[in-house]
């Protein structure tokens, strides 16, 4: 196995309405992987199947080696997954969200313990770690949300948006943690919508309607499309207009 | 399993934290058995009365005297014969009537076992009621043991009789407590339950918990488990409260008495499950908890309005109604002492009842979250 991710003509329908159309794509191990594509693309959905969380309606894929069909639970282990909506309990500490998505991932009590201290040593919280999270600042929310979607080292971590609403300096901090899990071998596979953050990624995809436009790194793209910016890419295939 | 447990402990932590939901939740049943306990006290000073003494004897009128000089009472009639008593009830004045029958003296200087004082109580205002006959009761017994000679103990027992004349089946206080007893677990375990899954789908978190390897059994019962420990402490509690503060007998067994409850738990659960599954958000959970659940119990299941005085098309309705079946229990165990041997009948409505929700609810579970 050494690809993280692949699939063949992977179709959600809700009704008559087709949020992803026969999309086909790798994933290679390590890599990290963008998703783009404007609101309502379809990109939510396609991560949602291979998540687990919602059944294909035809196509094949496979996460982590594992089936999406058939072996849901082996997929379940092996994956992180932070959600477009802020997946931390508000009302919880941030020792006791640690403490809680390690241990609904079977986390030892040592381990658990490791954990929490080097995730809060890591992301510098030592002074709020007794704090309730609906206290911290944004940026430092979705980074906790980062390292705990890392928790138990999975092999492939879905980030839905994980960046929306804060600025570009902030993200670019949040994308260290990112190019940091990616050396340590895990792969990212993450969606969004900012095109600064589409030149971080190894690989990206552009989706529209549901179908992927096109999936190169971001150097051949705006080659190929004669551009010199993601934006300029994405303004041709979204909007069928020239960016220049 | 450890799994399991380090989501119940974050149950724990969510129910610690909100310290405004945890006092509503056992402040609410104290409150209302509290106030229910004051708004009894109130009405019986001075209650009136009425006498018909048919024995003219100096045993009747002693115990007259003593029932006027306690404070409770207050004479506003005698009366003549039997006939007078509808009458006097119906005014709406006299709440209580203290029947002596003729030879009442004679068969109490005798010891007599036939000695008879009659109570009677207006049982349209059923709190009342109870605490008048009680406190008449309490009076006419004193006055009986300081008759008796002096070193030993009376023999014979006057018998009260408290006839309730408008209201033979003693409603009040009796069904109160069970009626907030229902409420309260119905309230706790089905809103709860439901708002607290419907905030996980609000939030997002439960789209990580299903992504997460617990499976979606160990989602649910982590959710219902801290819940029905909580509503399990708030039954016993108004149990306690009923018994210790409002005098309600408990002439049952306190071991079916909690089986029970804990099985009217259990369907709330199942109730507020099958909510969850349909509301997303949660005011929706919150709404049709209170409407479709709260309401009908509190309307329709006896608790205030007598299910024998509703319209015909209601009382075939309140058949449907969980609550209806557990106050029954509840009295039954309570106050008529009766056991499981009489009591099976509206038991296995709530197994069957509470088998078919839970059934339902996880049925319908899977494919909504995984829309
Ligand atoms: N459960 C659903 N039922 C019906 N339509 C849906 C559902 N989920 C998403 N959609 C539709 O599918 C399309 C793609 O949505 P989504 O995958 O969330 O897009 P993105 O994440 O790229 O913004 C949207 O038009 C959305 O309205
Ligand atoms: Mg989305």
């Amino acid at each position: 196995m050494d690809k993280a991710v692949t699939t063949h003509k992977l179709t959600k329908k809700f009704g008559d309405f087709v949020a992803t159309d026969e999309i086909t794509f790798e994933v290679a191990q390590g890599e990290i992987f963008g998703f783009l594509g404007a609101n309502g693309a379809g990109k939510t959905t396609a991560m949602r199947m291979l998540c687990g969380l919602l059944t294909p309606t035809s196509g094949e894929a496979t996460v982590a080696g594992y089936d999406v069909y058939t072996q849901p639970e082996q997929i379940k282990q092996r994956i992180g997954y932070m959600s477009q909506r802020f997946s931390l309990y508000e009302d919880l500490t941030v020792r006791d969200n640690i403490r809680f998505y390690g241990g609904i991932y079977g986390l030892s009590r040592a381990e658990l313990k490791t954990k929490s201290a080097s995730i809060i040593r890591e992301l510098g919280l030592d002074s709020v770690a007794d704090a309730l999270v609906e206290s911290l600042p944004l940026g430092w929310k979705q980074r906790l949300a980062f390292s705990v979607a890392l928790i138990h080292d999975p092999k492939v971590v879905f980030l839905d948006e994980p960046t929306g609403g804060v600025d570009p300096i902030t993200r670019r901090q949040f994308w260290d943690k990112i190019y940091e899990a990616a050396h340590n071998g895990t792969t990212i596979f993450v969606t969004t919508h900012y095109m600064d953050e589409a030149e971080y990624c190894d690989r990206v995809s552009i989706m529209v309607d549901g179908r992927i436009k096109a999936l190169d790194t971001p150097t051949e793209l705006k080659r190929t499309y004669g551009v010199d910016s993601m934006d300029g890419v994405f303004q041709i295939l979204a909007r069928g207009t020239s960016g220049k | 399993m450890k799994r399991f447990l380090a989501f119940v402990k974050k149950e724990f932590f969510h129910i610690l934290r909100d310290r405004r939901t945890l006092l509503i939740l056992f402040g609410m049943p104290l409150a209302m058995v509290l106030l229910f306990g004051f708004a009894l006290t109130n009405e019986i000073k001075n209650a009136k009365i009425a006498v018909l003494d048919l024995d003219h004897g100096p045993h009747s009128r002693q115990i007259t005297d003593r029932l006027l000089s306690s404070g409770y009472f207050q004479l506003i009639q005698n009366l003549n014969a039997s006939r007078d008593i509808e009458p006097a009830f119906r005014r709406g004045k006299v709440k209580l009537v203290v029947v002596f029958p003729p030879n009442f003296s004679q068969d109490f200087a005798r010891n007599d076992t036939e000695a008879q004082v009659q109570l009677l109580a207006d049982a349209s205002e059923q709190n009342t009621a109870i605490s008048l006959t009680n406190y008449a009761t309490n009076i006419i017994q004193n006055y009986k043991s300081e008759q008796a000679p002096p070193g030993t103990v009376a023999p014979m027992q006057i018998d009260v009789q408290p006839r309730m004349v408008f209201n033979p089946e003693l409603r009040g206080a009796f069904v109160f407590v069970p009626g907030v007893m229902a409420m309260v677990l119905l309230l706790v375990s089905a809103l709860m339950t439901s708002v607290t899954i419907a905030r996980e789908k609000e939030m997002g978190t439960m789209e990580v918990l299903m992504v997460s390897p617990l499976s979606q059994l160990q989602i649910l019962f982590g959710k219902v488990l801290p819940y029905l420990l909580l509503s399990f402490i708030n039954g016993c509690v108004i149990i306690a409260l009923g018994v210790f503060l409002l005098g309600i007998p408990l002439n049952g067994s306190l071991l079916l008495l909690l089986a029970e409850t804990l099985l009217f738990t259990f369907l709330s659960l199942s109730l507020g499950l099958l909510i969850s599954t349909i509301a997303d958000t949660q005011l929706v959970a919150m709404f049709a908890s209170l409407l479709v659940l709260l309401m009908p119990t509190i309307f329709l299941s006896g608790f205030i309005f007598p299910i024998e005085s509703m319209p015909r098309f209601l009382q075939f309705v309140s058949n449907i109604i969980p609550a209806k079946y557990f106050i029954e229990i509840v009295k039954g165990i309570m106050i008529k002492g009766i056991g499981l041997d009489l009591l099976w009948k509206p038991t296995l409505l709530l197994l069957g009842m509470s088998a078919f929700l839970m059934a339902v609810s996880l049925r319908n579970l899977k494919p909504r979250l995984n829309q």
